[in-house]
């Protein structure tokens, strides 16, 4: 049933976006016309559509979801669910983008594909209220709670400078793939959020990164060897300011835009750029980068730019 | 009716009513809507005269059906409806089956001196504006913090068992929720309270609601006068004492054949234990009822007059202490809070700590647990009455679901609307403590936090941003102090507004063009 629908879906999304479009899954893509591997583009750029649509446009660059899933796979899929606000609002990830993701996991031959976050605002009424929770129950996947400390685990940040261990969620640990999808927004304390600012929340004690160079421990976190196999972001109501909660809608800026990258820090760069900022001016992307952990020249990157 | 069934009928419905209002306590999953609760609560008496007499809620009609009941038919709500009853019942019925000679049932005198000094000290103070004995001494509201202090950590326990066994199999629709204690002093009313009734009720059935409940008291001066009540059937009785013995209220003079009926709860044991159908409840036979007309008693009226007459004139020396804590005039980087902050709704301290009893319902419904009791914060006589404290949440911006709870009309139901722009105190920032200051490092947790971004960030020292609060925008809802990282003193807390203000809507304008070429 699910599958079937997802065809049937996948099939008018398809036929909207045109010859870019897969409906036959990552094989197809292979197969049909020559498409360079995930590897050879720093970065996957889409703009102009909705966020479902962008998405079945963008991992089709990557050569399809089966590149970072194999078949019976555990897939931790994690978006920002930080606040108690409707999707109109921008204030957490899409719930259409990660439904959709959701259905590519299974399509690529996903076990099972897990959902959570640890939310700023109850968790519950996160989970309810950005509507992901019922994205993620039609797609077949399955939230799980964030809200106890029981559910974390203590890991050791090689060659962290402020973070050295930290809490993290245990399906960070459990699972065979993970692929982080964030938000573009402004952020009071980071300027900026995205890849790198979304691990987060999926840590115990966030307050230790603020009281501890806050900018410093994002970067640290990313030193973390269970990285994220591919982050998707989700820039298509961007909040300009006043984030990362929001006040009102008129805070948004309908960027209609999607990015995917394997490079975190190459992805908040363009997020940067995005929101009129320089990368450098974002103090945990320079660090990150600094550090080796990705690139922020958006010049010298490989850019896969699309348009519907 | 002399039928046996009515005690089933009241043992069967009694612990569906039980079970109701346990459920009420624990529901931490937040599964009874915020309908649910006003009409499972309508008939508490307590809860419902005050939200009718001191919050002006007309509807509130709950206790007026309770002594109409109660003139029609005895102190039924003791037996069926006062959830502090029927738990005393459950004890007492343990007591008997752990070893029957713990329980002493069997005729005894009535306190009256105390039962009715209990009562005109209750009523006295309500008339002066005051809830502060009915605070201790509700049965709900005592009922209320028995379930929050002591059978919710309980249940959370097990939940958190069962979180824990079926999380390993990957099944997380029971999931695991910490059991966070509240402060110490919270747990001295409660335990005293447990420690009384339990063993009172344990070894004595009833005793506490004839001796202490002010509820118990009044109903018990219209019961008397009840059209239905227990009758003895005066040829039949053998006087064998079978009905005293299994009398939870002791107030079967079987050898005298007669009831008192001011402390009868109707529980009906001694209708199913009369082996000659001599006890029987039914209408009040004439003949009886002169009979039960005893001579007045002088001691009592006398002492009941003098009471109230002593009163009267203390009422005036009680009503000039203020309920609200006075102020504290320094200003340090200790978080010092001039006021308590009383939930959105209240309209304020005083208003809040003279309506609310501190059954503790709006703690547990709580879904931020930002609702603690509280313990000396809003001085000794509103020992815990809730309060917002930020250190162990904060106020969920759309919700209102403790104004839906509240029985008293302390919290009256808000609009989410209108709860946004209701001020219950302001953000107050200490420089000194804040992180961005003391370490020159980024935080902003605070204004992260905040849902009206009173709390903003403004330049500070390079490319630094530093907290300011815009106080006319800001509806003191406590995330900012509740995300600040800084210990032990915190760089940003909520200082109550002691009468509630209105905030501010947050301007906003409109953003500059959106781009529809990639940057970069």
């Amino acid at each position: 049933m699910k599958r079937r629908s997802f065809l049937r879906n996948s099939l008018g999304a398809g036929l909207a976006a045109g010859a870019f479009m897969s409906f036959g899954g990552y094989k197809n893509a292979f197969a049909g016309k020559p498409l360079p591997s995930g590897t050879d583009y720093d970065l996957i750029a889409v703009m102009g559509g909705e966020p479902a649509a962008m998405f079945d446009m963008g991992i089709q660059a990557l050569g399809g979801m089966g590149t970072f899933v194999k078949k019976g796979q555990k897939v931790l899929v994690k978006p920002n669910i930080g606040w108690d606000v409707v999707p109109e609002k921008g204030g957490n990830t899409n719930p259409a983008l990660v439904k959709r993701i959701i259905e590519h996991c299974y399509r690529a031959g996903a076990k099972e594909v897990l959902v959570f976050d640890n939310t700023c605002d109850n968790w519950i009424k996160c989970y309810k209220n950005s509507g992901i929770e019922q994205a993620v129950r039609d797609a077949g996947a399955k939230m799980v709670p964030s809200n106890s400390e029981s559910y974390y685990q203590e890991v050791t940040i090689p060659n962290g400078k402020k973070l050295t261990k930290v809490k993290v969620h245990e399906l960070v640990l459990s699972s065979d793939v993970f692929i982080n999808v964030p938000i573009l927004k402004h952020h009071s304390s980071a300027l900026m959020t995205g890849a790198l600012k979304n691990m987060m929340g999926v840590v115990w004690d966030r307050s230790y990164w603020h009281r501890n160079h806050l900018n410093q421990c994002i970067a640290d976190y990313a030193l973390f060897s269970k990285k994220p196999n591919l982050n998707v972001m989700d820039a298509y109501n961007v909040m300009m300011r006043n984030g990362p909660r929001g006040v009102s809608v008129a805070d948004l800026s309908n960027m209609k835009s999607l990015m995917l990258s394997t490079d975190w820090v190459a992805i908040d760069a363009a997020g940067a750029k995005l929101m009129g900022r320089e990368p450098s001016s974002i103090e945990h992307i320079k660090l990150a980068a600094g550090m080796g952990i990705g690139k922020m020249d958006l010049a010298a990157m490989n850019i896969h730019r699309m348009k519907m | 009716m002399k039928s046996s069934a009515l005690k089933h009928i009241r043992t069967v419905f009694a612990s569906l009513v039980l079970l109701l209002f346990v459920f009420l306590f624990v529901d931490f999953r937040g599964v009874l809507g915020d309908k649910a609760f006003g009409p499972i609560l309508h008939l508490q008496f307590v809860p419902s005269f005050l939200k009718f007499v001191i919050a002006g809620v007309a509807a509130s009609t709950g206790f007026i059906i309770v002594l109409v009941l109660t003139l029609l038919t005895g102190r039924t709500y003791c037996s069926f409806l006062c959830p502090l009853g029927i738990l005393q019942d459950v004890i007492s019925r343990a007591g008997g089956l752990v070893k029957r000679r713990f329980r002493k049932y069997g005729y005894k005198k009535p306190y009256t001196i105390l039962r009715y000094f209990i009562l005109v000290i209750t009523a006295a103070l309500l008339a002066i504006g005051g809830v502060y004995v009915l605070t201790i001494l509700d049965p709900y509201s005592t009922f209320g913090r028995l379930m929050t202090c002591f059978v919710q950590p309980v249940v959370l326990l097990i939940n958190n068992l069962f979180a824990g066994i079926l999380g390993k199999f990957g099944i997380y629709s029971v999931y695991h929720v910490d059991i966070k204690p509240y402060e110490l002093a919270a747990y001295i009313v409660p335990a005293a309270f447990l420690l009384l009734i339990g063993l009172l009720a344990f070894r004595y059935g009833r005793l506490y609601c004839n001796s202490v409940c002010p509820v118990g008291t009044l109903l018990g001066l219209l019961s008397r006068v009840s059209l239905f009540r227990i009758r003895f059937d005066e040829d039949k009785c053998t006087r064998c004492g079978r009905c005293a013995m299994v009398c939870k209220s002791s107030c079967i003079d079987f050898l005298n054949k007669s009831v008192d009926l001011s402390r009868c709860v109707n529980c009906f044991n001694c209708v199913d234990a009369c082996r000659g159908n001599s006890m029987s409840y039914g209408l009040v036979r004439l003949k009886r009822q002169q009979k039960d007309s005893d001579e007045p008693d002088s001691s009592r009226r006398g002492f009941i007059a003098g009471s109230l007459a002593l009163l009267a004139g203390g009422s005036q020396l009680l009503k000039a202490q203020d309920t609200t804590p006075s102020p504290a005039k320094e200003s340090t980087v200790r978080e010092d809070r001039l006021y308590p902050v009383s939930p959105p709704g209240s309209s304020g301290i005083e208003m809040f700590t003279s309506r609310c009893t501190a059954c503790t319902l709006c703690v547990n419904a709580c879904p931020t647990n930002v609702l603690q009791p509280s313990t000396s914060q809003y001085g000794f006589a509103g020992i815990m009455q809730p309060r917002m404290d930020f250190h162990s949440g904060f106020c969920n911006y759309d919700c209102t679901r403790c104004s839906e709870v509240c029985p008293t009309g302390a919290i009256m139901p808000l609009m989410p609307e209108a709860k946004k722009l209701t001020q219950i105190g302001k953000a107050v920032f200490i420089k000194e403590n804040c992180i961005v200051n003391t370490e020159k490092t980024a935080c902003g947790a605070c204004s992260e936090h905040c849902p009206t971004k009173a709390c903003h960030m403004v330049p500070f020292e390079g490319s630094l941003l530093i907290p300011e609060i815009r106080d006319e925008i800001c509806i003191g809802c406590g995330a900012c102090e509740y995300a600040c990282p800084t210990r032990p003193f915190r760089a940003v807390f909520v200082d109550g507004n002691p009468i509630h203000e209105a905030a501010s809507r947050p301007e906003t304008e409109e953003l500059k063009e959106v781009p529809t070429e990639f940057p970069f």
